[in-house]
């Protein structure tokens, strides 16, 4: 029987990615909410702000990132709190295999199913508020890359609360200020697209900045899962 | 060197020995502070552009610096609880996050007193404000999360890995909104271009940053006296200190 | 055939153990030590200490104790938590699970959703099955183990009475294999086998 050996890091990382995959699946509600969420938001600025397509088409960029930076928020909650509340995190703590790639398991699961989802359906969105179509493209990429950066840094936030009962309201406490520069650089991005401008070099320091967050946050991530299971 | 770092551990040496710094360290700092503020405010020139107003540059430049230090002091301090499992660094983390709260808000609020006359507003979305404000919430971030806990120990520790990710974030937060604020910088209230500073303004502008540095030092050495009483309150050293003083 | 065969000596070892939970002191002093084939049985009052002690040896706690703790081989820990996932069926639950130690043939899940009465349930979504039930399939990871170390948190909880006699059976063999089991329990066991006891008392001395 010592034959039988723990799965590789990757595959069991595969494995995990699946898992978390199909729990969003079978949950569809959950995966859908964020976008309703996003929806509704975005149907709020033309009743706050008035309807003249101009003031919304200028104002557009900056919505979309905001809204889309809120329904990240809320439910980056959601990364580790199920896990921990039935004990699965425990079990994942206790795993042969390196936490730092298990944990990019769950965020790249949350990512695919609320920030790649986000920037597939944002030209519709884009539409809505008048954006130029010529925007479309650059504020999906923006989004694509961007919301990566907000499931990292999410993940930190949700690995420090999980164990916290009221978590919900604190996790917008410690992370939005992280947010910060992704919200400057995606709004950048759309409004280069606008003026005509060359966007790949803020899609670059956004793909920077999803490179250094893949590198450094499972570290924090880790590290807070492990104290959330502790206190 | 490693036994000193170990009796940085222990927490009735610590509370000694910040009791001796702290009394010779506040006179100085005070008399520091009185001096830089004094000369300052009483003794040099007059702005050519800005008049008398812009001496409140020597409270908010002291207090703007010295807050971004504080932010270091803490997650350096947070750090080496995290590494070595030391108490008293919990301690000196705990205790540097409200000082540095403290005097990022001031450097708001003197920021805001500053921008009144010369701009002709209380709030203007300058960089520099901006980027202060973001380091404002950081702090509250890592005392909210602190207080969110019951297990302190845990507190301390979450609170560590916080301001960590807090300093990495930190240059590229600052970096993102001077960039920010280059590309959305209106013409009207231009500041940046060589700002050059007479030495009869820049030496009391030094001086009370460091009178500030060693208040900070102070507020932080007493912030850590009270929080070591109350952790080791039912220790017998605590106790003993307690008899003697009544 | 054992499964331990390839490291002879001590499961687990932890010297001078001392525990503090808030400013009250558990137990100081504690030394255990496991060694292929021990049953060990962790007895105390509620608030002793039981399910921290196996939290610190399995490793999840890592604050607030002192002493020494080796773990020189895989172990498998079941705490209070099933960890098992609400949408996910048995089968997937056991193929998936995020212990992350080995991949499972399906044929040896379904025998071991089968060991512990839940045949039949290998693909009803788990929020179907009752509270008893997701505890069988955690207490399923048992039969799939290859990990020689056991710590086991009240593994007799809402488990009848012919489901603790088939655990105990589990033990003892697991034990013969060259396994060893920590586990803590209110009621006494009736294992054919050799216990070694460890009593925990609310004041701190053993």
């Amino acid at each position: 029987m010592t034959e039988t050996t723990a799965p590789g890091a990757v595959s069991f990382c595969l494995r995990l990615l699946r898992r978390q995959l199909t729990l969003a699946i079978r949950r569809p509600v959950a995966v859908g909410n964020p976008l309703l969420f996003f929806a509704m938001v975005v149907a709020l600025f033309p009743l706050g702000i008035g309807p003249a397509p101009e003031t919304l088409a200028g104002f557009a960029p900056g919505i979309l990132w905001i809204v889309a930076l809120l329904s990240n928020l809320l439910s980056a909650d959601g990364i580790f709190r199920s896990d921990f509340d039935d004990g699965s995190l425990e079990q994942l703590l206790l795993a042969p295999q390196p936490l730092y790639l298990s944990v990019l398991a769950y965020v790249a699961a949350h990512w695919l199913v609320t920030g790649v989802l986000l920037a597939l359906v944002s030209p519709l969105f884009a539409a809505m508020l008048d954006l130029p179509v010529v925007a479309w493209p650059s504020l999906a990429a923006g989004l694509f890359l961007g919301s990566g950066v907000m499931s990292l840094v999410g993940g930190i936030g949700a690995a420090l609360t999980v164990g916290l009962r009221r978590g919900g309201m604190l996790i917008s406490l410690l992370i939005l200020p992280f947010y910060m520069p992704v919200l400057i650089f995606g709004t950048a991005t759309v409004q280069a697209a606008l003026d005509g401008a060359p966007v790949q070099p803020f899609l670059a320091l956004l793909g920077s900045m999803l490179c250094l967050s893949i590198a450094l946050a499972p570290l924090a991530i880790s590290a807070g899962l492990r104290i959330s299971v502790d206190a | 060197m490693w036994t000193l770092f170990h009796k940085f551990g222990s927490p009735p040496w610590l509370y000694r020995l910040s009791g001796s710094i702290l009394r010779w360290l506040l006179p100085i700092s005070l008399l520091a502070l009185a001096m830089g503020v004094g000369w300052g405010l009483l003794f040099t020139a007059p702005d050519f552009r800005q008049g008398n107003s812009y001496r409140i540059i020597y409270i908010h430049v002291p207090a703007a610096v010295v807050a971004l230090a504080g932010y270091y002091v803490m997650a350096i301090a947070g750090g080496i609880s995290l590494i070595w499992k030391m108490k008293m660094a919990d301690v000196a983390m705990h205790a540097a996050a409200p000082v540095g709260a403290a005097l990022t808000f001031i450097a708001l609020l003197t920021g805001a007193v500053w921008g009144k006359p010369t701009w002709g507003t209380w709030w203007v979305w300058d960089a520099r404000i901006t980027s202060m404000l973001i380091l404002l919430f950081l702090y509250l971030g890592v005392m909210a999360l602190y207080e969110a806990f019951d297990n302190k120990a845990a507190a301390a520790r979450a609170c560590a890995i916080l301001s960590l990710v807090g300093t990495v974030n930190i240059p590229i937060i600052y970096k993102s909104v001077d960039w920010w604020y280059s590309l959305h910088q209106p013409a009207s209230i231009k500041f940046t271009g060589e700002s050059t500073i007479d030495p009869s303004m820049l030496y009391p502008l030094l001086l009370s940053i460091i009178a500030f540095y060693a208040l900070f030092t102070c507020c932080l050495l007493a912030n850590m006296r009270a929080e070591i009483l109350q952790r080791e309150r039912r220790t017998g050293w605590v106790q003993r200190l307690a008899s003697e003083n009544h | 055939m054992s499964i331990t065969s390839g490291c002879d000596g001590l499961l687990l070892q932890c010297s001078a153990l001392t525990l503090v939970r808030g400013e009250r002191e558990l137990f100081s002093g504690l030394d255990v030590s496991l060694r292929p084939g021990e049953v060990l049985q962790v007895e105390g009052e509620n608030g002793a200490g039981k399910t921290s002690l196996l939290r610190v040896l399995a490793g999840l706690a890592r604050y607030g104790y002192e002493g020494e703790i080796t773990r020189p081989v895989p172990l498998l820990y079941i705490g209070h938590l099933s960890a098992v996932k609400e949408l996910l069926t048995p089968r997937e639950n056991l193929a998936w699970h995020v212990d992350g130690h080995a991949d499972y043939r399906d044929s040896d899940v379904c025998a071991a959703l089968a060991k512990v009465g839940l045949a039949g349930y290998e693909d009803v979504p788990s929020h179907q099955l009752s509270a008893g039930q997701h505890r069988r399939v955690n207490l399923a990871r048992l039969h799939l183990s290859r990990q020689p170390l056991w710590l086991l948190d009240e593994p007799f909880t809402a488990i009848d009475r012919d489901g603790v006699a088939s655990l105990e059976h589990l033990f003892v063999s697991h034990a013969k294999r060259g396994g060893a089991v920590v586990l803590t329990s209110h009621q006494p066991l009736r294992m054919e086998y050799p216990l070694t006891r460890l009593m925990l008392r609310a004041g701190g001395d053993l």
